[in-house]
């Protein structure tokens, strides 16, 4: 077992830290203060990205993307995920879930988001669809060869950037050993369209400048070939991809949590109180070392995570217990780092205020924690016929 | 008219150094700076110079760049940063003593004389020791013409345009090449790393050559005695006046 980065890996981390640390940070403040990412600012990180080759890194070679393998993108996204996400997501990373465009689809959608032409947001959440996700009431009927969609979905992440939108859509019901429920298919809808509207969504109190919009579907046409994957097995094209999202957030809050120990640590060693270094109190120290230790322990879980989908093993739980220990750590870290601060910890000088604000949603999206724990403890117990 | 050919071949020097984010702590025994654990970079300067010849070789005025470092195997780190940066190939003189200005530019003398480059360009200085020789002395050594601090770099032909950063302002001078040019900070922002590259590094030829082979002894002239941290720096007082300047710096010997 080696722990080491290769040299293509260490490359890849210290660029990506490098580009963050000054393509970035430098935009942060007006974005926080703003709530908006200027479009210029936006659209000129996403130009850099794309003239050094990371954009859509995570995506095939064979279409142009970077190819890289799952664990070297959790390296690329753990380092991206020390800067604001409202302007990181300007470093594109399409959803993994477009590699499963087919035909035209490949020439409509894929190839041009892996060039940067047209940005993706991904829709399944609705009002009365959280974690039940089966439980959606946007559906779709079939009229010839169209699909007419009805409904409404929210907080679907950066749909205001977007051009088009992955959507899952109730389309027909079916029997199952657990008794009726509702078939799933995926679809490609264009901004635009008519009966699609993408509206604003609601102030966040987590990453201002990334706003998350409402979409509605009122008797949209979508033609059947803009169905990702296969009819009614829209959960299947989700499965395959959507773990790896989970890994998006885990190994971005590792990053996160780095940057607010980079903060506190040497605060810990400088500042002085009662004619010492605060960092000489135990009541500091040891916040310190349960800090890092368990920066740590969510990087190596993360990155093992990773490592066992590019090896093709199990990795449902391992991913699940990535994410919920990640994002739990991420707001223990940045309170602590506060906590150490004291009240400068709290003022828009640091970034300390908003990563602490921005730790909230991670234990929320892509499953939530409870949603993690249940994966878990399921893949524990199933064996046992629990 | 003379037809004017373009430089075969551009020999950039890379030293592996502590990275400068590093807040630099000095060996327990006290017989260096601590290396261990820390993260090690190319030389800022030395990474300008890249930039630079790799800049020369896009405008068409140059075929190749070679990057070369001296050390212990783990340059090799650096040299495929800089083989991932554009540098078409690189060669690491390897060798577990230390090394100094002299040796160096001995070694680098080596190098030319294998590789015959029209331009060599190194970093003015290293953040490590800060000696700012090496360029000086490979170019006495090799007798050609050197051009040193350079903030602006143009080649024509056999010969380059260099402006100079010096103590009264910017110096402009023109050499006849090969020469050696170090790189001053403001000579280029070095580009990020693109990820294909990264990719290509791996496969570009890296050739390991043992110092024995370059026939240059290593003859160490200095003597390192001790190393110490520098005593951390007293609060300043605020003085009311001029005349209280005045006062306080009598009493501190300086006026």
């Amino acid at each position: 077992m080696y722990f080491g980065l290769t040299d293509e890996q260490q490359l890849i981390v210290d660029t990506v830290r490098s580009f963050v640390e000054n393509e970035i940070y430098p935009h942060e403040e007006v974005v926080e203060k703003t709530g908006v990412v200027p479009s210029e600012i936006g659209q000129e990180i996403k130009q850099k990205c794309i003239d050094i080759g990371f954009y859509a890194a995570n995506l095939p070679a064979e279409h142009g993307g970077g190819g890289l393998n799952h664990l070297d993108f959790t390296l690329l996204e753990r380092e991206l995920g020390r800067g604001s996400l409202g302007l990181t997501v300007f470093f594109g990373r399409p959803s993994g879930i477009l590699a499963a465009c087919e035909g035209d689809q490949i020439e409509h959608y894929l190839a041009p988001a892996i060039r940067g032409e047209k940005f993706d947001a991904l829709a399944m959440t609705e009002p009365d669809a959280g974690s039940d996700v089966r439980g959606m009431k946007c559906s779709a009927k079939q009229d010839g060869d169209d699909w007419v969609v009805n409904g409404t979905k929210h907080f679907i992440s950066h749909a205001d950037i977007a051009d088009f939108v992955i959507v899952f859509v109730a389309t027909g019901e079916e029997e199952s050993d657990r008794g009726s429920r509702k078939k799933i298919t995926c679809f490609l809808a264009d901004r635009g369209t008519p009966g699609f509207e993408i509206l604003p969504g609601y102030n966040s109190v987590s990453h201002r400048g990334y706003h998350n919009c409402i979409l509605q579907f009122d008797n949209c046409r979508l033609p059947k070939g803009n169905i990702l994957g296969e009819l009614h097995r829209g959960f299947e094209v989700a499965n395959e991809w959507l773990y790896a999202t989970r890994l998006t957030v885990a190994t971005m809050a590792v990053g996160r949590a780095r940057r607010a120990f980079e903060l506190a640590l040497p605060h810990a060693a400088e500042r002085r109180q009662f004619g010492k270094q605060i960092g000489k109190f135990q009541g500091v120290s040891f916040k310190l070392a349960d800090m890092i230790t368990e920066i740590d322990a969510a990087d190596l879980l993360t990155l093992s995570a990773a490592w066992r989908l590019d090896q093709g093993l199990p990795a449902n739980r391992e991913i699940a217990s990535a994410k919920v220990y990640a994002t739990e750590m991420l707001a223990r870290v940045s309170d602590e780092a506060i906590q150490i601060f004291g009240g400068m910890g709290l003022m828009d000088d640091l970034p300390l205020a908003r990563i602490w604000r921005d730790s909230r949603v991670e234990r929320i999206w892509d499953g939530t924690s409870e949603i993690q724990r249940h994966i878990i403890s399921r893949e524990l117990l199933r064996p046992l016929g629990g | 008219m003379l037809e004017i050919d373009k430089l075969e071949k551009i020999l950039v020097g890379l030293k592996r150094v502590v990275d400068y984010n590093v807040r630099v702590r000095v060996k327990a025994d006290a017989s260096g700076v601590e290396t261990d654990g820390v993260k090690m970079s190319i030389n800022p300067f030395d990474e300008i110079a890249l930039e630079e010849a790799l800049r020369i070789k896009e405008r068409g005025e140059a075929d190749e760049v070679v990057v070369v470092s001296m050390g212990r195997t783990e340059c090799q780190q650096q040299l495929r940063t800089g083989l991932a940066m554009g540098a078409d190939r690189a060669i690491l003189v390897e060798s577990d003593d230390e090394i100094d200005s002299l040796t160096g530019a001995k070694i680098l003398l080596a190098l030319v004389e294998r590789e015959h480059p029209g331009l060599v360009i190194l970093g003015k200085q290293a953040i490590d020791n800060d000696n700012n020789q090496t360029g000086q002395m490979l170019a006495a050594l090799w007798d050609r013409p050197q051009a040193t601090f350079a903030s602006e770099l143009t080649i024509s032909g056999d010969s380059a345009t260099v402006t100079r950063e010096v103590d009264v302002g910017l110096e402009t001078i023109e050499i006849d090449l090969p020469a050696v040019v170090t790189a001053d900070l403001r000579l280029n922002e070095p580009r990020y790393v693109k990820l294909p590259d990264i990719m290509k590094a791996k496969k570009k030829p890296l050739d390991i050559v043992p110092l024995a082979d370059l026939s240059v002894a290593p003859a160490p002239r200095l003597t390192s005695v001790e190393y110490t941290a520098p005593e951390q720096r007293q609060k300043g007082v605020i003085v009311d006046d001029v005349a209280g300047l005045v006062a306080a710096l009598k009493e501190k010997g300086l006026a």
